[in-house]
């Protein structure tokens, strides 16, 4: 079963890496960064109302950081509806679903290669992200000691760590959206369709996040895990939204993938 | 222990709300058939093969594949079995070749080490480097003929295989399909194009709102059917004066030419030495029979085609 689901795991890659909508996201994660950095060396100022805003050319470690958080909005989870509302809706589109569905894999095995085609590039365009804002910080403002936002000094490499840990922890929220695009790709088999509804849905979770009377539900909304990475730039480190963060999202993972898991096993697949 | 049928369904039901798509289909493909799956657009056809390969869950009734059931077994049950539905389809984004490098590692053992071979077969090697976006229909049809063989199957399933094909084209996907049958491969054919069961296949189901009205050997069929024969003779006169006194012949008339009666084969036999003897040269003696297609119209008549073209 694992073997199986690992080839076609490999193949999805494979489809994911021939198709054009693949790089529009990754590039766009990539460049948005760059862009940023060369806004900020042409223009005074700076995003001094986020966090690390107001360090950001003190340190080439604040850029992904800072970047992170305003991608983290809308961004980067459009990038990641692109892919995971597409990955199973595609094949009814292209009514592929039958020519792969009549070989020896069974459904189950199929479906776990998309989730984990889906769940790897969401975390490849979080990295890509990071990584790229890192490297365009650093050669506009040098690799320095980051400024926590407790207001105390972390060496560079303490602060690169901070800054892996931080993608790793959004990654795991933004996977929530991936696991409801897929859900949404299985249910509707229309790409357009379940892209929007799942960038709506990552928008709504946002929304209810910092909607007033909503207090008692916020720690448990999936808006409100996109910020978990925060508690990472504290002195000392505040693990509580870290560890909420693990089980909520975890939540928001499971029960959309268990439901599409189940449509897709049961599914008739007539005309796609 | 015999070798189990490679196709048996029974009962088979396929309901979409009030429309009954596929209603209680028994089929039986022995091994070594080519086996017609004959019936209008939207008679239920395409439901059946999708049921059989497991993309729909029948209404009830029960299949089995090699004595696999694809309910229970999954994709276990489609071993030693390949095909399409309603033509091939394919990663347009890819190449013919990575298009099937990618169904082999969907398939269990050596499937890809056979890649060469069946584009080979389909005589589609020089463009397997191009992208299936680019292939004309009869391309991507070879390609499906590719992709199913590459399992090295012993049950082919064919959907319409030379629907949208050109003369030429129709005919080399008939070529082939007789030389997989030749191979031993059993084929399950589903057409709708009766020259084209005609030509291959050697036994026949003939489906109707979803509902088979004729299932067993083509021959028999076309029997059945057998309505006389027509004679024609140097002696036309003397001639129908012999059959009408033959023992065995009946219906004796003189028809645009020629003399058309009734008989078995032992008395059509027994005629023929008797012309003979009363030296009558005979120019032509043939058999009438129906064509395929005036049975064919004749047990589908009335077929609206409604059912199929609601589903789809």
């Amino acid at each position: 079963m694992i073997a199986a689901a690992g080839r076609v795991y490999e193949w999805e890659l494979v489809k994911l890496l021939a198709q054009k909508r693949t790089y529009l996201g990754l590039v766009s994660a990539m460049l948005v960064p760059v862009v940023f950095v060369v806004v900020l060396l042409i223009q005074a100022g700076g995003p001094s109302q986020v966090p690390l805003g107001r360090y950001i050319r003190e340190t080439g470690l604040a850029t992904p950081f800072v970047v992170l958080f305003f991608m983290s909005i809308w961004g980067l989870p459009l990038i990641t509806a692109l892919v995971a509302g597409d990955i199973v809706a595609a094949e009814s589109h292209n009514a592929t679903l039958k020519t792969i569905l009549t070989r020896s894999r069974e459904r189950g095995e199929i479906f776990a290669g998309k989730v984990l085609a889906a769940l790897t590039y969401t975390l490849v365009v979080v990295f890509a992200m990071g990584i790229v804002g890192l490297l365009a910080g650093s050669i506009a403002w040098g690799f320095h000691p980051l400024t926590s936002l407790s207001g105390t000094k972390v060496s560079a490499a303490h602060g690169f760590g901070l800054l892996l840990a931080s993608l790793a922890v959004y990654s795991l929220a933004l996977a929530g959206v991936a696991a409801f695009g897929l859900l949404l790709s299985t249910v509707t088999r229309n790409s357009a369709a379940s892209v929007v509804g799942t960038l709506m849905f990552a928008l709504l979770m946002q929304l209810l996040a910092v909607l007033p009377g909503t207090e008692s539900i916020r720690p448990y909304l999936l808006g409100t895990q996109f910020e978990a990475w925060h508690g990472f730039l504290r002195t000392p480190a505040d693990w509580a939204p870290v560890f909420r963060a693990f089980w909520v999202c975890a939540l928001y993972l499971a029960l959309p993938l268990i439901a599409a898991y189940l449509v897709f096993l049961r599914r008739d697949v007539a005309g796609d | 222990m015999s070798d189990p049928t490679p196709v048996v369904s029974r009962g088979l039901v396929k309901r979409y709300g009030e429309l009954v798509a596929v209603d209680h289909v028994d089929l039986t493909v022995e091994r070594g058939d080519v086996f017609g799956y004959l019936g209008p657009n939207g008679a239920g056809k395409t439901t059946s093969l999708r049921m059989l390969l497991g993309l729909i869950r029948p209404t009830a009734g029960s299949i089995r594949l090699f004595d696999r059931n694809p309910l229970v077994d999954g994709a276990k049950a489609l071993a030693g079995v390949a095909g399409f539905v309603e033509g091939p389809t394919f990663y347009p984004y890819l190449s013919g070749r990575k298009n099937l490098r990618l169904l082999a590692a969907y398939d269990d053992g050596d499937s890809a080490s056979r890649i060469d071979q069946v584009l080979e077969i389909v005589e589609l090697r020089d463009r397997a480097k191009d992208r299936v976006g680019g292939y004309s229909h009869g391309m991507r049809q070879r390609l499906g003929i590719a992709a199913a063989l590459l399992r090295d199957p012993k049950l082919l399933l064919l959907d319409e295989p030379t629907t949208g094909l050109d003369p030429a084209g129709m005919r080399d996907m008939r070529d082939l399909v007789r030389r997989l049958a030749s191979e031993g491969i059993t084929v399950l054919l589903s057409s709708h194009l009766l020259g084209e069961v005609e030509e291959l296949c050697n036994r026949v189901a003939i489906i109707r709102k979803g509902r088979i009205v004729y299932e067993g050997s083509l021959r028999e069929l076309l029997a059945t059917a057998a309505s006389g024969y027509r004679l024609r003779t140097a002696d036309n006169e003397r001639a129908r004066a012999l059959c009408l006194a033959q023992p065995g012949i009946s219906g004796v008339a003189s028809l645009e030419g020629t003399v058309s009666f009734q008989g078995d084969e032992e008395a059509v036999a027994a005629l023929s030495i008797a012309l003979g003897q009363a030296r009558i040269g005979v120019t032509a003696l043939v058999p009438e029979t129906a064509s395929l297609e005036e049975l064919f119209l004749g047990l589908t008549e009335g077929e609206t085609g409604d059912a199929e073209k609601a589903v789809a």
